[in-house]
Formats: structure tokens, C-alpha cells, sequence
């Protein structure tokens, strides 16, 4: 497997995999293809990719670490981007499609309502990692203040479950959030675990050398 | 099901009316499922035969009337409505009915009923959905007897000059055009004649989200997004159609501004 994860092709290959969901939009999007509100499909479609590259990028180190295909880590950054390229599309199309970018309105929306406000800040704290996602970032910040400032990503994905649930909670249907909200339970339940067990000396460090490969 | 062009005021909107498919395939009946697209897809096992719908409560006649009795009860009129949901989108459809006024004079409220319920079908069996914890079911819903008396309130048996598809309501479901679409009970089986407001579905699951009168209101807007706009549903340009100014009443309040004469709109939503 990790023959496999360092071969020329594989991260092109990926990175094409995570395009999909946006080609497969804008091919809708262009044959009228999205069902009776594509408005309404679009940004909906944008978040649920928002969340679910959040959740992918939450399980490298967990399955690096059980399985240790260390080669994982070299895809980190990118599934990371991804996430951020799902959200810049989720607000645009928010922006676009539900306000016409009437940014005075937008301004007011973001302001009055919580669960487009705790989105909002998703992004923004999401914002700043994204911009540190190249070599010379981590060194310019040293490794250290580098992984501190990436443990954001930890609040960002709560953020964005709380997004999701207060989109849902109007309608109280909330089977699609628990999936979700289970999903990185998990998922952040396994690093606590790990930290843990690191501590007791029963397992290696999760997190070395995690930094220097991505 | 054919109908005569009805003669109620406000009842021919001149709108473009939705395309069939996007009205019939684009849903609210969580019955069969919450995506929009579940109810097209599930409610193929909803049976709309025999069908009984039971009228009690404060009235002189109280009974069971069959659903063939209900559709020759009075002359089937068309109508265009302007159709506005509660999450900001909207149509235009010709439904086929009439006025629920002519059912109520035949069955003769008693003098202190005050409000109609609407008890709508929970069939675990045929509904893939009633059992989720996503509403109380049955739903219900409910109308003020002066609401309920107006001509424009359509008990509706067809859309589109058929009869309703089964992921529409059938076979009788409620159209109250000026009020958000969730008011507007589908697949009819029970109108109690009561003295006290009744609860209503929406109202139970989140009451400050849903009132009970749930009265299209560009000012007043819900608690996670404004009703000043809508989308309406295959406005041509598609996806960069700019919304609608949504309208008090969806439009309606030369017909039924006066129902609501010296009431609070932003207390009673």
C-alpha cells in the first residue's frame, strides 16, 4: 500500500477523484440537470462535500497510524484543500445564487442568523490554514506554531456540525447529522485515545514526522 | 379530472404556472421521506381507495363520507394559486377542487365551534417515514372557522386538470393560498369541528419557528432565514433567476387582509 501511496500517478489520480463532486455540479449545473431547484442543490451539495473532506482529512492520521501506511501523510494537505475548495464554493453559490451578491444583505444575514454566522466563521478560521499549506509557511512558522495553528481544524469541524445541525433542526430532521456527527466523534475520540496511550509509552507518537511530510 | 374555471376572486392567478414534473416531483410530504425528491419516489404504495373522510367535533352532522361522495358534493371548479413554502420557494399551480365552504355548510357547524382540525393519514404500512422522530404524526393542522368559511381555502381533489398524484396529497387535501405551504394538510382523513385552537404539527416541533397561522408575511421572517424573497420554481434564466419579493399574503390580501383586521402579525405568526 504505501508502494502504491508513493507512486508518481496516485496523487494526480486523487486529485482528480476529489474534483469529481465539483464536475459532476457543474455538469448539472450546465444541462439542468439538479432537479427543480438548483439553487437550492448546488449550495446544499457544496456543504455535504464541505463536511465530508473535513471528515476524510480527520481520518488520515487515525488510519496512517493503525495501518501504517505512512505514505498517507502526503496526501493530507491536499484533501485539506479540497475542503477549503468545497467551502469557497458553498458561499459562493450562497452569495450568488441565494443573494445575488448583495453584500450589504449578506453582511445582514451573516450577522442575525446563528447558523449562517457559526458557517461563516468555519470559513474564516478555515481560511488561515489553507493559506499556510505550502512548504515555506511551516518554515517560516516553525513546525511547532504551525501544528497548533492546524489544530484548528478540530473547532472548524464542530463549527461546521453546528451549522448543519441548526440548518436541520427546523425541520427536526436530524438522521443525516448524527451520521456526520458520529463519524468525527470518532474520529477525534481516536486521537484523544492515542494521546493517551502515547503518554503510558504502549504506542509510537501519532503525530511525528507528520509535520515534514505534509 | 376536469373543472370550470372558478369565479372566486383572486382564484385565477395569471402567472406562469410550474412545469407538471417540478410540481410533482419536488415535495414536502415527510410522510414518504424529507428529501424533496422522496415523496415521487415512495408514495406509489399510498392507497387512495376505498378512502373515508370522517367529519366530527361540534357539528349537526357528523359522519363518514366516501370519497366518491366528497368529489360529487359540489361542482369541481380550477384554480390557480400562487403556492408559497415556509423554506422560500414557490409556484404556481391549477388545482382542481372546491371551495371547503361547501362541505362545511352541508355538515353545519354548531355555534361555539370555533376551529377546524385536519387530521391527515399515518399509515406505517404504506408511509416509510410515519414512525421517524422527525414530526408527531398524524400530522395535523388547523384553520380558524372564518379561514377555514373563505372561499379561497380549496379542499383539493386534482391539479393540472388530473387527479392528485399520490406524493400531492391525494385523494383530498387542503390548498390554503395565502398561507405557507405546510398549512395545506395532504391526504385527508379526519375535519374535527372544535372550540379551542388545535394543535398543529409544525407548531409542536419547533413553536417559534412555526405559528399557528403561518401567514405568508414578507416582514415577519422565519428565525433562520428571511421571507422577504422567494424562489419561484423554473423561473426562467434557471439557476441565476433573481428571487421574488415575497408579497403579504402571497398576493392575496385584497381577498384576505380583512380575516386578520387589527391582529398583531409579528405576535400571532
Amino acid at each position: 500500500m504505501n508502494k502504491l501511496l508513493m507512486h508518481p500517478a496516485t496523487k494526480p489520480a486523487v486529485f482528480l477523484l476529489c474534483l469529481l463532486p465539483f464536475a459532476r455540479l457543474a455538469y448539472g449545473a450546465f444541462t439542468d440537470g439538479l432537479g427543480a431547484n438548483p439553487a437550492e442543490f448546488l449550495i446544499r451539495a457544496t456543504g455535504d462535500w464541505t463536511l465530508r473532506f473535513i471528515c476524510i482529512v480527520l481520518a488520515v492520521t487515525p488510519l496512517r497510524v493503525m495501518s501504517k501506511w505512512n505514505a498517507l501523510a502526503r496526501y493530507r494537505r491536499m484533501l485539506g484543500l479540497f475542503a477549503y475548495f468545497y467551502v469557497v464554493l458553498h458561499l459562493l453559490c450562497y452569495s450568488w445564487f441565494d443573494m445575488g451578491f448583495e453584500w450589504g444583505d449578506i453582511a445582514k444575514d451573516i450577522a442575525k442568523r446563528p447558523f449562517i454566522l457559526v458557517g461563516f466563521s468555519a470559513f474564516v478560521l478555515l481560511t488561515p490554514l489553507a493559506a499556510t499549506s505550502f512548504n515555506r509557511a511551516i518554515k517560516a512558522m516553525g513546525a511547532k506554531r504551525w501544528q497548533m495553528l492546524h489544530k484548528l481544524v478540530y473547532l472548524i469541524a464542530g463549527l461546521g456540525l453546528l451549522h448543519f445541525f441548526w440548518m436541520r433542526a427546523g425541520k427536526n430532521n436530524f438522521a443525516e447529522v448524527f451520521v456526520y456527527a458520529a463519524i468525527i466523534a470518532v474520529l477525534l475520540a481516536w486521537r484523544v485515545w492515542n494521546y493517551f496511550a502515547n503518554k503510558r509509552g504502549k504506542v509510537k507518537p501519532a503525530s511525528a514526522g507528520a509535520v515534514r511530510t505534509g | 379530472l376536469p373543472g370550470a374555471k372558478s369565479a372566486v376572486p383572486g382564484a385565477m392567478s395569471m402567472e406562469k404556472v410550474t412545469d407538471y414534473k417540478d410540481a410533482s416531483t419536488y415535495n414536502n410530504f415527510y410522510e414518504f421521506g424529507t428529501d424533496k425528491a422522496d415523496p415521487a419516489k415512495n408514495a406509489g404504495t399510498l392507497k387512495t381507495r376505498p378512502w373515508t373522510v370522517e367529519v366530527e367535533g361540534l357539528v349537526k352532522k357528523p359522519g363518514k363520507y366516501g370519497i366518491e361522495d366528497l368529489l360529487k358534493l359540489s361542482a369541481q371548479e380550477e384554480r390557480i394559486y400562487r403556492l408559497r413554502c415556509v423554506e422560500g420557494w414557490s409556484m404556481v399551480i391549477p388545482w382542481v377542487g372546491y371551495s371547503l365552504a361547501e362541505l362545511i355548510k352541508k355538515v353545519e357547524p354548531q355555534g361555539n365551534a370555533r376551529f377546524v382540525e385536519f387530521v391527515t393519514l399515518a399509515d406505517p404500512k404504506t408511509m416509510p417515514f410515519v414512525g421517524s422522530r422527525v414530526l408527531d404524526w398524524p400530522y395535523t393542522e388547523g384553520l380558524r372557522m372564518d379561514e377555514a368559511m373563505h372561499p379561497l381555502t380549496l379542499l383539493a381533489f386534482g391539479m393540472y386538470g388530473e387527479v392528485l398524484p399520490n406524493q400531492n396529497g391525494a385523494p383530498v387535501r387542503l390548498v390554503v393560498p395565502w398561507k405557507y405551504g405546510f398549512k395545506s394538510a395532504k391526504s385527508i382523513v379526519k375535519i374535527r369541528f372544535v372550540e379551542k385552537e388545535p394543535s398543529t404539527a409544525w407548531n409542536k416541533a419547533a413553536a417559534n419557528e412555526y405559528g399557528f397561522y403561518s401567514n405568508v408575511n414578507p416582514n415577519v421572517d422565519h428565525p433562520r432565514w428571511s421571507q422577504a424573497t422567494e424562489r419561484r420554481i423554473g423561473d426562467g434564466g434557471g439557476l441565476f433567476a433573481k428571487r421574488r419579493k415575497t408579497e403579504l399574503f402571497n398576493g392575496y390580501e385584497a381577498q384576505v387582509g380583512q380575516l386578520y383586521a387589527g391582529m398583531d402579525l409579528k405576535k400571532n405568526y
